[in-house]
């Protein structure tokens, strides 16, 4: 029981850093260009940094 | 092929670009499009252009590489997913007009368009607030899942109880928030005296929360948080799936919608020439046409002459000359020499105004749709509804307490909430609609694909449709290289449809031939070289001393050197690659193939010949060809219309589901259903194949869950269903249905 009470907040606090990772892409305009990313990956011109 | 990535390296400047092309180059077809050009807080000019032709990586890089090479140009994004290029830039050093330069030189045809005319902020708003709260449904119930697997595997009384308030922490403001897509749209509907799907949704969702609140309370066994969040979670994932297909459609029509969106060269009273939006107009107004743009409106031409392609309006392939006092209607393209036309008629006086006026009447004519999901939606929420309330009082008259059967009633509720109606149907479309974006097909309307799989008719237009509505040389084997060599070097000069084909046969033929620069055109007659005395051209211009001869073709033109024999070379509308090869599947199939078009009579027999189809019509205006196809689905036809003329608009509308090429006029690309960019006719028949498949997947996955329900509905109702049972119900039934959705990826392979 007692390693629950520990347990539990690590494995929510784990979940609420990928949930607000999704919503930061969200955010940050990720999804508004899908077949965008996907061709952009393949030029190396965008390596060092993603495009503005 | 569409022209993809033609050059990836750049060049500083656009003189620079000109003089690569030629000195006067200033690209092709290029309007002005400074009237959509808006202006940020930084003074910087942007310009929104459609780029229908960019899909690949190569093609970004070289968009964007290149206008930032300008260093007028702050900023240049291409979306790749909407096709829409955003140029920012300092006005003081390129116009708008070199924008469109820049494009062009890199072999793309951009569209300006005005972005307040397309942006919904209500879809995009919808659907940012859809992947929230799919992000925070799944979140909640993985973790609730994961509490719930530990009760499940037999956690002691005490333990139990508290991983059930730790799910109802996560649970409950999960649900308040992501719950809300559906509650709206169910208060909506109960409002309006109506029931959707969103209401048994709702109503399980909500019930099966007090239930679980109130046990959790009393320390009770059972909780169905995970259920209901788990299906939250499935239901926005199949919202999710359904909107991405609609949004492609729409940014299809988008596309589509900014073709109309031409401007016009206006000649002001002091001789200056201004380039405006088409809608600004006015009767009596001087309009400008230059060589190869399209004629923006009907009037009479009171300066030069032309040979002008009308194939749209008409459905004839080869252009006619016009001259002065000559009337003409928008819509044709002007090919050989500029004009200047005065007004007689805008907008709704136009011809295509009433073309566009019969399409409305067959809109009003249209017999609406209703989506087969929505059809079993109409009988399967009331059938929920009964059959929960039926239980909640068969075991109260048993003698159970309130609680207890509606805790049951609850049960049912969610055993048949409707995953395979909700994620299975919009599953298989956007798999279809993927296969069709493959397959270089634009799918304009969800709808458009469930009716497809029961057209028992097909109508093709000729011209441009069953042919590629350009001239072809026929008679090659009698022209000599040498010949052809001549003939090319002066038809490269000229836009004429019947020049160009004679360059394309000399490109065939693997000829070398350098333009000849002494070439004059002598426009609606041919071609001259003065120097060398050579002609190219029609017959009474290029060899009128051989008029005896029988014309048996479509069209000709004669090449004549100093004294020698003329030389003819004819020409046919040729047929699309595989046009034999699909009227012939179709037929094979069962269904009856039809020609509709409105040209001369023994072309279009000629062409039914070769493709052995025996109901084919000729010399039809756009009203016969909309009086057919509503008679005949007056009389129970369902009929598949493809075609790509203005002339076809009317009966694309009325027709049960309808289809255009990707070089179709803007009017039927607007009214057809799906576009086809490739050369190739099989599309027709391909697109048929996969609306087929796919309501076949749908009417599968309906049966699915119906006998799902079978199986499961008489267990709830015993009360029986626990929520372990009601979770991996659930989850195992929308995985099989969805699943199922997938098999039509496995077909793709072997369409033929």
């Amino acid at each position: 029981m007692s390693g629950l009470l520990f347990l539990i907040p690590i494995a929510l606090f784990l979940g609420l850093i990928g949930l607000a990772g999704f919503l930061w892409t969200l955010r940050n305009g990720q999804y508004d260009d899908i077949d965008g990313a996907s061709e952009r990956i393949l030029d190396d011109r965008y390596d060092d940094k993603p495009q503005d | 092929m569409l022209s993809c990535c033609p050059v990836d390296y750049a060049l500083n400047d656009i003189t620079e670009m000109r003089q690569s092309k030629g000195l006067d180059w200033t690209g092709d077809l290029v309007a002005d499009p400074s009237p959509w050009v808006t202006y940020d807080q930084e003074g910087m000019a942007q310009l929104d252009i459609l780029v229908p032709e960019a899909y690949c990586a190569a093609c970004i890089g070289a968009i964007e590489g290149n206008f930032k090479k300008l260093e007028s140009v702050k900023y240049a994004r291409l979306n790749l997913t909407r096709k829409r290029l955003t140029v920012r830039w300092d006005e003081s050093l390129n116009s708008a007009k070199d924008m469109m330069v820049v494009l062009e030189w890199l072999g793309y045809h951009g569209q300006p368009f005005n972005r307040d005319q397309f942006d919904n902020l209500k879809t995009d708003s919808y659907q940012k607030k859809l992947l929230t709260s799919l992000g925070v449904a799944g979140f909640a119930a993985s973790n609730v899942m994961l509490l719930s697997v530990s009760v499940w595997a037999g956690a002691d009384d005490s333990t139990r109880n508290f991983f059930h308030w730790i799910s109802a922490l996560i649970a409950i403001p999960a649900l308040a928030y992501c719950g809300q897509i559906f509650f709206k749209s169910a208060y909506n509907a109960l409002r309006h005296g109506q029931l959707n799907m969103d209401v048994p949704i709702s109503l399980a969702v909500i019930l099966a929360t007090y239930i679980s609140i109130s046990e959790t309370i009393a320390g009770g066994a059972h909780a169905y948080f995970d259920a209901s969040i788990t299906l939250v979670f499935f239901l926005l994932a199949g919202r999710y799936l359904d909107l991405s297909m609609r949004q492609r459609a729409r940014s299809a029509a988008e596309q589509l919608m900014s073709m109309s969106a031409i401007a016009a060269t206006i000649i002001l009273p002091n001789g200056e020439r201004k380039s405006i939006k088409l809608v600004d107009i006015k009767l009596g107004d001087k309009i400008f046409v230059a060589i190869g743009e399209k004629i923006p409106v009907d009037g009479l031409i009171i300066d030069g002459k032309s040979d002008v392609d009308n194939a749209f309006l008409t459905g004839e392939s080869i252009p006619d000359l016009f001259d002065i006092g000559d009337q003409i209607h928008a819509g044709g393209i002007n090919l050989t020499g500029s004009l200047t036309i005065k007004v007689s008629a805008t907008g709704e006086d136009t011809l295509l105004a009433d073309i566009i006026r019969l399409m409305e009447e067959a809109e009003r004519t249209d017999a609406k749709y209703i989506r087969l999901a929505d059809r079993v939606a109409k009988l399967y929420a009331p059938a929920v509804h009964i059959l929960a309330a039926i239980t909640l009082l068969g075991w109260m008259i048993v003698g159970k307490d309130f609680n207890e059967s509606l805790f049951i009633a609850t049960s049912v509720l969610i055993i048949t909430c409707p995953c395979a109606l909700g994620l299975a149907v919009p599953a298989v479309q956007v798999v279809a609609s993927g296969i069709l974006l493959r397959l270089g097909i634009l799918l304009k309307d969800g709808i458009a694909l469930e009716k497809l799989a029961d057209i028992d008719m097909v109508v093709f237009d000729k011209t441009g449709t069953l042919t590629l509505g350009q001239p072809k040389l026929i008679n090659a084997d009698e022209i000599s290289d040498e010949a052809m060599r001549v003939a090319a070097s002066l038809a490269v000069n000229s836009k004429h449809p019947l020049s160009q084909a004679i360059v394309k046969a000399a490109e065939g033929r693997g000829l070398k031939y350098s333009a000849n620069g002494n070439v004059t055109e002598e426009i609606g007659q041919g071609l001259y070289d003065e120097k060398s005395q050579i002609k190219l051209g029609k017959r009474n211009y290029a060899a009128p001393e051989s008029m005896s001869i029988k014309n048996d073709v479509q069209a000709e033109f004669y090449l004549s050197i100093q004294a020698q024999t003329p030389i003819r070379f004819a020409f046919e509308d040729g047929l699309r690659p595989d046009a034999k090869v699909t009227v012939e599947k179709f037929k094979k199939s069962g269904l009856e193939v039809v020609i509709l078009s409105g040209d001369r009579e023994a072309a279009v027999k000629n062409v039914a010949d070769i493709l052995q189809i025996k109901t084919h019509k000729s010399g039809l205006s756009p009203q016969d060809k909309l009086a057919f196809v509503q008679t005949k689905q007056a009389a129970g036809k369902k009929i598949f219309v493809i075609g790509d003329g203005s002339n076809d608009a009317p009966a694309l509308i009325a027709a049960h589901v309808s289809m255009s090429p990707g070089s179709a006029s803007d009017v039927s690309q607007l009214s057809a259903d799906l576009i086809f960019q490739s050369q190739s006719l099989s599309a027709a028949y391909k697109v048929w194949q996969v609306a087929k498949f796919s309501r076949g997947l749908i009417k599968q996955n309906i049966g699915l869950a119906i006998a799902y329900n079978i199986i499961a509905v008489p267990i709830a109702i015993m009360g029986l269903a626990t929520p372990f049972v009601a979770a991996i119900a659930m989850s195992t039934s929308s995985m099989i249905v969805t699943l199922n959705a997938l098999r039509l990826r496995l077909k793709e392979g072997g369409l033929s």
